[in-house]
């Protein structure tokens, strides 16, 4: 065991005074910023996250640069934001997850229906709903890992395999929101108010911080976080290093469907209602801050905190440009400006590690 | 191959039938998708009206709002069965004009629901709610209901989409022109200069979009007092919105639908009215017209002064105001759909 140590030790030793040291020495200020950035993924969102709130601030003073303000974003934002870590772990694996907001809204109306449709206790309900979501992503895990086939694809049926699902099964009805406050409150809890010297939070949007955090710190610290980033940087070669491949795709699907759960029963508490029609869009926004967040769509590269920030980017801009009057198309029009700038930094960022 | 054999199989099997009962009429019912209540209701109101005048109904939907193709291989496999009528909910309303001429041209008469065609004479006829005149209802009430106060609202504007469909433009313009705001050009909203106007701001027309739209509303202006919502749903997001500001008790919603949700949250204090329109009626009506055409070639006449066969708008309230028909809430329950 010891000598296993003092063998890495000579390595490590080794590197660093031997040429691998060239790349960040003597090359100038950028190469050092590139270095930088390529060692941190989520800075670049980050700075960005902080240049548009400075900007839009100085443009619209105290009405967006408010404790209120700020925390209506991150309100705006935390459905897409749970969505996106699911998103984040599976795009991290070289996958991608078309399926996400389907999942998100049959959990909700799983949840929904279970308590109302058949008198289950709401709490239960709501555990029968994340367990649902899980389902689901088990579901595409077994067809990623064991059939080997593309994710693309994979979710591209279960996508329209789950939506239909959530249509038939709920007939397209709505329940409203008073029917929940008088008989299963639980159902909203996600969207419990708390306030702090004007700031407001809502269980959710703790919800969607803490996960990011945990999940940050799981990839980072545990062996399971490793062995994500190594089936997504090379599958292969995991498998050759010992790392259980299936394994590790079923347990990111599996978990990404339970976020998804999560992100449903968040989706009860921010409309008071479950609603077939809602998170319609869920898929491609958590596609969007993920890749703004400057997580490689190629797998294996980038920071979950980067989904976060893309997130809150994208909730930034379509507020700020609203409190600006500007129309609704800006936007769009801006955020697909971020997709291909955040791109094509991805790329630039690549170049270093050559 | 073993699809093109099913796909002959299923034309002999329509064509066989339609054979079978060449003297019955036999009617097509599109719809835009299957599972939206609204379109669930009409396909009731189409079936029972079908069974009472002995017509054969097929049903056919899309598979999701904006599906066009599949509506156009519905019109084909219309056509294909020998039709005599097609009742119509177009998606894609300028596009699918060229299979309703293929489908005059065979001999099938095609009635529009709820949205006219574009052009709107590409159908034979039209039967819709008058959406300019659903918003006037709601407007009227709306300034009725403030009285002096009118003068000074603040009103927030929640909108379907950014493309403006025509819809979406009729209630908006309509609620403007009946709460006594210059609309200017009547074929957009946002070009109108009135000082009371908040801003406006899209939904999706659900609940998600009108919770969005109105928190960004009302961190634009907080002293909005005064809120227009394109459907019920989003009206629900954006009591969601105001109710999490305590502002919930002082805001005057109104809506258009008639949904049975929708009604109910009138009874609850969250939507002030609504105008309910009436699926069932535009159904039963159009399968009447089938029926008529087959029987003596007369086509229905739309509504005098109207390009349409107007079906029916009624304001739903239980705070009736002096100068608008209102019916109430309990009436309003027993007509409602979804």
């Amino acid at each position: 065991m010891s000598q296993d140590d003092s063998y890495e030790d000579v390595v490590k030793t080794r590197r660093e005074e031997s040429f691998a040291a060239f790349e960040s020495r003597g090359k100038g200020l950028l190469h050092k910023v590139h270095d930088l950035l390529h060692g941190n993924p989520a800075l670049v969102p980050l700075i960005v996250l902080l240049a548009s709130i400075v900007v839009f601030g100085l443009l619209l003073g105290s009405r967006f640069f408010s404790p209120f303000a700020l925390t209506l974003i991150l309100q705006q934002v935390q459905i897409v934001g749970i969505v996106a870590a699911a998103q984040s772990l599976i795009i991290l694996t070289a996958g991608i997850d078309l399926s996400v907001g389907a999942i998100t809204v049959i959990s909700s109306v799983v949840m929904g229906q279970f308590a109302f449709r058949y008198g289950i206790p709401p709490s239960i309900a709501v555990v029968c709903g994340l367990a649902f979501g899980t389902l689901c992503g088990a579901l595409n895990g077994l067809l990623v890992s064991k059939m080997k086939l593309p994710p693309f694809i994979v979710t591209l049926g279960t996508w329209q395999v789950i939506l239909a699902s959530n249509y038939l099964y709920s007939r397209n009805e709505t329940i409203r929101s008073q029917d929940i406050e008088a008989s299963a409150p639980i159902l909203q809890f996600m969207g419990t108010r708390f306030e702090i010297a004007g700031a407001v939070f809502t269980f959710g949007v703790v919800f969607m911080i803490l996960l990011m955090l945990v999940l940050a710190w799981a990839l980072k610290n545990t062996a399971w976080g490793r062995h994500v980033y190594a089936v997504g940087d090379d599958a292969e070669a995991a498998a050759l290093s010992g790392v259980n491949v299936h394994r590790t795709l079923m347990s990111v699907y599996m978990l990404g469907g339970l976020i998804c759960g999560f992100a449903g029963w968040a989706l009860i508490g921010r409309l008071g209602s479950v609603s077939p029609t809602s998170a319609y869009e869920a898929n491609i926004e958590s596609i969007t801050a993920v890749v703004i967040g400057g997580i490689s769509l190629f797998g294996g590269r980038g920071s979950i905190l980067g989904a976060l920030f893309g997130a809150l980017i994208v909730g930034v801009f379509s507020l700020g440009l609203r409190l600006l009057g500007a129309d609704a198309q800006w936007t769009y029009f801006f955020i697909g400006v971020l997709i291909i700038v955040a791109v094509a930094v991805d790329q630039w960022i690549r170049k270093v590690s050559a | 191959m073993r699809y093109t054999t099913a796909l002959t199989a299923v034309a002999l099997a329509v064509s066989g039938s339609a054979a079978m009962a060449q003297d019955q009429t036999t009617a097509c019912l599109i719809t835009k998708t299957d599972t939206n209540p609204f379109f669930v209701k009409m396909r009731e109101g189409a079936q029972q009206k079908a069974d009472e005048l002995g017509i054969e109904l097929m049903n056919f939907a899309g598979q999701y709002d904006g599906d066009h193709e599949t509506q156009a291989q519905a019109i084909e496999t219309c056509i294909a069965a020998g039709a005599d009528g097609i009742l119509l909910l177009a998606s894609d309303t300028s596009s699918i004009v060229s299979s309703v001429e293929q489908a005059q041209e065979a001999g099938a008469i095609v009635i529009a629901l709820d949205t006219p065609l574009s052009p709107a004479d590409a159908a034979d006829a039209t039967f819709a709610t008058d959406n300019f005149r659903a918003g006037e209802l709601i407007g009227q009430w709306a300034a009725g209901k403030l009285g002096d106060e009118a003068e000074n609202a603040r009103i927030a504007f929640l909108d379907l989409n950014v493309s403006q469909p025509t819809v979406g433009v009729l209630r908006d313009q309509g609620f403007m022109q009946g709460f006594g705001i210059d609309i200017k050009d009547p074929a957009r909203y946002g070009d109108e200069d009135d000082p009371r106007i908040v801003g406006h701001d899209v939904t999706q027309g659900n609940e998600e979009g009108g919770r969005r739209a109105m928190e960004n509303l009302l961190a634009q202006d907080p002293s909005i007092n005064v809120v227009y919502t394109i459907n019920e749903p989003a009206a629900a997001g954006a009591y969601e919105a105001l109710d999490a500001l305590g502002r919930a008790e002082d805001v005057l919603i109104v809506s258009v639908d008639g949904g049975c949700p929708g009604v109910q949250n009138i009874r609850d204090g969250v939507i002030g009215a609504t105008a309910q329109q009436y699926p069932l009626d535009m159904a039963a009506l159009g399968i009447e017209a089938i029926h008529q055409y087959a029987q003596d070639g007369t086509l229905p006449q739309p509504t005098e002064g109207k390009e349409f066969f107007d079906t029916g708008v009624e304001l739903v309230t239980d705070e009736p105001v002096e100068g608008v028909a209102s019916i109430s809430v309990d009436e309003g329950l027993e007509r409602c759909w979804g």
